[in-house]
Formats: structure tokens, C-alpha cells, sequence
């Protein structure tokens, strides 16, 4: 099996497909790298050969940003939210959505699990 | 989805022009505005400026960081004081 980028192992897929194991990269940039690496899209990720797979992670380190780095990346942004105290940040801060969506029901990805209060309607039904 | 490169950012004229006469005078003073779309640019940095957040005005130093957002994203118009429960009601008395 191929590393790219040394811990991602794609496996026996399409080397298109098996690209997008990579933190960072999507069917946009999966096609794109193939392409400009010369790879054909019905080729299996096992059969890439070691000159396709340099020249893939030569691509990756050079004009990319991906895993580690874009996750710092991301992180850095949103750290800068919430220093600089404006709303988005103050909505990542108290852990809650950020893009307006409604927090009166749902919303549970952001809040985390439910924490039911006593006393409220519907949770005698729980019991 | 973000708005037209033609037409630039939205910034308030009048604001702006607030900014450069109070600047060449000298004048410190917290800029009181009810411009909450209005963007921040460059020309607003270390500057202090007391936003509207439709009760009373919050004031704000800006900073680098603060360019390309708008005023109002810093003013916040909603204030949460908690879900009730004895805890929380004695720790505000």
C-alpha cells in the first residue's frame, strides 16, 4: 500500500478516491492532482508506481495545504475569533452554532449531549 | 455569500469621514455610532469607537485583527443570564 504524506494509507481504491483519505483534500482536489500528475482516473491506488507517488507528495508539500498544517491553519482562524471578541468568536467560545442556526431545539453537535432539567415539560415521560 | 468586489466594502461615509477630521484634530474621543453594517477598514485601527446595540453603546478599541469585520459584530445585542436553578440564582444575589 502506498503512504502519501507519511501516515495516510489510502487502500485498494481508485487513486482519486483513495486521495481523499487526506485531511484537506475533496473530490475537487483529488481530480486536480491526478490530473496534473499524470494519473489515470481507473487506476487503483496500489498500482500507482514510486514515481507517480513522489511526484504526488512533491505536489503536496509544495503547493498544498493539507492535515497537520491545515488543521493548524483552521484553528489559528478560529482562535483569532476569539480573541478579538466579535460574534462568531463569542459563539465558539460558549461552544454554540455559529452561523445562526436556531438553538431553541437541535443544535446538538455544538452543545453536546442533552442535559435535562427537572421540573421541565416532557421529562416526567422519560422515566 | 460574500458581496461584490466592484462595489467594495460598505463603509458609512459619514463615519469615515468622522474618522480622518477627528484624527487630524487630535480627538481621542469614542466615536458614538449606530453604523452596526458598517465595515471596518484599515483607517479605523487604534481607534475607539461606542457602538449602538439598540440599548446602549459598547465601546470597542480596534485592533488589526478587527479589519473586514463589521461594527456590530462586536456589540452584542442579546444578553444570556443563565437558566434558572438554585445555583445560579443565589450566585447572582
Amino acid at each position: 500500500m502506498p503512504r502519501i504524506l507519511g501516515v495516510d494509507i489510502p487502500n485498494d481504491k481508485r487513486a482519486v478516491i483513495s486521495l481523499r483519505y487526506i485531511y484537506g483534500i475533496g473530490p475537487f482536489l483529488a481530480d486536480q492532482l491526478c490530473e496534473r500528475a499524470g494519473i489515470s482516473p481507473d487506476k487503483r491506488a496500489r498500482d500507482l508506481t514510486e514515481d507517480e507517488v513522489a511526484k504526488l507528495t512533491g505536489l503536496l508539500d509544495n503547493e498544498y495545504i493539507v492535515e497537520g498544517q491545515l488543521r493548524r491553519q483552521v484553528q489559528q482562524n478560529i482562535a483569532r475569533l476569539r480573541e478579538i471578541g466579535c460574534y462568531r468568536g463569542l459563539r465558539h467560545r460558549k461552544g454554540l452554532p455559529v452561523h445562526g442556526q436556531r438553538t431553541r431545539t437541535n443544535a446538538r453537535t455544538r452543545k453536546g449531549p442533552r442535559k435535562t432539567v427537572a421540573g421541565k415539560k416532557g421529562v416526567k415521560e422519560m422515566r | 455569500m460574500g458581496r461584490s468586489l466592484k462595489k467594495g466594502p460598505y463603509v458609512v461615509q459619514r463615519l469615515l469621514e468622522k474618522v480622518e477630521r477627528t484624527e487630524a484634530t487630535g480627538n481621542r474621543e469614542p466615536i458614538k455610532t449606530w453604523s452596526r453594517a458598517c465595515t471596518i477598514v484599515p483607517e479605523f485601527i487604534g481607534r475607539n469607537f461606542a457602538i449602538h446595540n439598540g440599548k446602549t453603546f459598547v465601546k470597542l478599541y480596534v485592533t488589526e485583527d478587527m479589519v473586514g469585520h463589521k461594527l456590530g459584530e462586536f456589540s452584542p445585542t442579546r444578553t444570556f443570564r443563565g437558566h434558572g436553578g438554585k445555583a445560579t440564582k443565589g450566585a447572582k444575589k
